[in-house]
């Protein structure tokens, strides 16, 4: 069967990628050795605080990094095949017909001075070469698919509220019909019930589209609510990976655990939400060994001088010292 | 309503300054005069009577009628006659400077905006700050010591050889031989500060959001500019433009005395000499209205441009 080879091989592959920002010639890493793999239609959440590198994985998957970061090693593979991602003009038949942004704060990445319908249907034109007329069509079946009257296409963005613009910059994700879906924080300035409203929509169109989908966020609960699987970054690693339901069920790096114990959780009856003591590490200074042991109720001696080596466990995938005898163990019962 | 405070400042104004016009309608010889020949003088400008409120309601009633009055200076010329007299050479010298101006100096800008922190930029900033920054009369009489004395290739004042017959070909190259320095040292200083706002527009926009959206759709740099930079860097030049263009009928008061370019911008220094209040009050009438109907049009044109300004 063709469908099972193409199946074999996933969608995305980001492979030990390591991103550097230079700042009057210091450089720091603002994501280091970074490696994951998408299916097509799967939606994985990457969270992580500010300055966890999530928003630089992103960019850089989709080539929109500042002029002052540099990919340092790695690469990043759609289909199999490498993406040029450090050269613009190489990269331009790839963008928004394979992979499209949703940005955050849909106010400012839409044009002020363009009414929506163009901006949703220039892509349409300039990418899949439709006349105006069929870009107009298909920009008007693009506002109903995301639940706005298409009559409101005549708008300007400062005409609509926040949760509008949100779904105007979804549709126009969709425009050129591609397999992967960015979504950079895409409910971040909203309110709780757009929010889910929003959500509730784009897990309803990558199902409907099969889309993938990679939802960067620092709310935990957005991608409880919204993803298939959970990668936990800090200080520029990915320090857990798992599915959804074991991360929140059984976290094993104490980092996530500590991340889910600062959710306010209102049935509980706990009154007191616990924060992360500590400060977020400085990424031009970074601590030695595991980045998180200075923050960790369990550190230990090696967690100090050792680097976590990032290891299968379970289902999922852990960089932490606490979960490394465990793995050794199921490297010798396999053995 | 905002004209009529201009007319009413400008009477005040030009009443507060000392020294009595009589005098000078006199010739300042006030030996041979006698005190009744003054006061004959006073009565027949109306200047015995008291200033508020026959002088004021005189002045507000005829000017609304159209009636600038009759110059001091000029005796019995109609201040409205003089003004449109002069007024062709300084829409000649202003306009002309601004549209060459507005066409290097906002491409200049937007260019050097665009691919900031380049060579180009770096050149041209550089240059149109210190234009900006140079008084034009000055730089009307480096011209002159340079194209003018030095070289002698174009002439460094006035605005028609002398014997120059009116309406030939030969007529119009010198004036425009004529025009030429005075125009260049308007427009120099007009094109650094174009270069300097068309720049500072097109490098916020350039870091704006939706240029990375449009970058992520896949456009062209080319695209990109025309598309979505090109009309948002307009908006603050559009503005700009506009209210420069309502000095296109005041003159450039400096650069016409250094040329002796016969407009608008002389008549005020010679009137201002003259305490000719009518001529000033004239003068400053057009500018005050000019400024107002600039700022409508600057308005009006932001509005086309910008829909967050509509109602």
């Amino acid at each position: 069967m063709t469908n099972s080879s193409q199946d074999n091989v996933p969608l995305l592959e980001v492979d030990r990628l390591s991103v550097d920002y230079g700042l009057k010639g210091v450089s720091s890493r603002a994501i280091d050795r970074v490696s994951f793999a998408l299916r097509a239609g799967e939606a994985v959440g990457l969270v992580g605080e500010s300055g966890s590198g999530k928003t630089t994985t992103a960019m850089a998957i989709a080539s929109l990094l500042s002029p002052n970061a540099r990919v340092n090693e790695g690469e990043v593979r759609y289909r199999g095949k490498r993406l040029p991602i450090d050269d613009d003009a190489a990269m331009r038949p790839h963008r928004w017909s394979e992979t499209s942004v949703v940005f955050q704060g849909a106010m400012n990445a839409l044009n002020p001075v363009h009414r929506i319908l163009k901006q949703i249907a220039e892509p349409c034109m300039l990418k899949l070469g439709m006349s105006r007329g069929e870009a107009t069509a298909r920009a008007r079946e693009l506002l109903e698919l995301v639940g706005i009257p298409a009559d409101r296409g005549s708008a300007y963005p400062h005409e609509l509220s926040g949760g509008m613009r949100q779904r105007v910059m979804i549709a126009m994700a969709l425009a050129c019909r591609p397999s992967i879906v960015i979504g950079d924080e895409p409910t971040t300035a909203l309110d709780v019930i757009t929010q889910a409203q929003i959500l509730k929509l784009l897990g309803e169109l990558r199902s409907r589209l099969n889309l993938a989908l990679i939802l960067i966020t620092h709310d935990l609960s957005v991608v409880a609510e919204a993803c298939d699987r959970v990668m936990i970054m800090y200080a520029g690693r990915i320090v857990e990976d798992g599915t959804v339901a074991d991360i929140f069920a059984q976290p094993k790096h104490p980092y996530t655990r500590l991340l889910i114990d600062s959710i306010p959780n209102p049935a509980s009856g706990k009154r007191i939400i616990r924060p992360i003591p500590g400060d977020p590490p400085n990424l031009m200074n970074r601590p030695s060994g595991c980045a998180f042991h200075p923050r960790c109720p369990s550190a230990m001696a090696v967690c100090v001088t050792e680097v976590p080596s990032f290891d299968e466990c379970g289902q999922g995938r852990v960089a932490c010292h606490l979960h490394r005898s465990s793995q050794e163990d199921k490297v010798a019962v396999h053995a | 309503m905002t004209l009529l405070m201009v007319a009413i400042l400008n009477f005040i104004l030009f009443r507060v300054i000392p020294g009595d016009p009589s005098s000078l309608l006199l010739g300042g010889a006030r030996i041979s005069v006698t005190p009744e020949q003054i006061e004959a003088q006073r009565q027949s400008w109306g200047l015995d009577r008291p200033m508020f409120p026959d002088q004021v309601v005189d002045y507000l009633s005829a000017t609304m009628q159209g009636d600038l009055g009759y110059s001091f200076k000029f005796r019995g010329r109609r201040v409205a006659d003089l003004i449109l007299e002069r007024l062709p050479a300084t829409v000649a010298l202003v306009g002309l400077a601004q549209v060459i101006a507005i066409l290097c100096g906002v491409m200049l800008g937007l260019y050097a905006g665009w691919r900031r922190g380049g060579a180009i930029d770096h050149i041209t900033t550089g240059t149109s700050l210190a234009l900006y920054s140079t008084p034009a009369f000055w730089l009307g009489m480096l011209l002159v010591v340079i194209f003018s004395t030095a070289l002698g290739w174009l002439p460094g004042y006035g605005a028609h050889s002398p014997g120059a017959v009116s309406g030939s070909l030969d007529w119009l190259l010198d004036y425009l031989r004529h025009l030429a320095l005075p125009v260049a040292a308007v427009a120099l200083g007009l094109i650094g500060q174009y270069v300097v706002v068309a720049r500072a527009a097109m490098s916020d926009v350039v870091t704006e959001d939706y240029m990375v959206t449009a970058r992520a759709k896949g456009l062209t740099n080319g695209q990109m500019l025309m598309r979505h930079a090109f009309r948002n860097a307009m908006l603050p030049v559009v503005t700009l433009i506009a209210l420069n263009l309502g000095y296109v009928v005041a003159g450039a008061i400096t650069v016409e005395a250094v040329f002796a370019w016969p407009g608008i911008g002389g008549l005020t220094v010679e009137a201002l000499n003259a305490r000719d209040y009518p001529v000033l009050q004239g003068i400053f009438l057009l500018l005050g209205a000019s400024i107002v109907v600039a700022n409508l049009v600057a308005d009006l044109a932001y509005g086309l441009l910008d829909p967050r300004v509509r109602q």
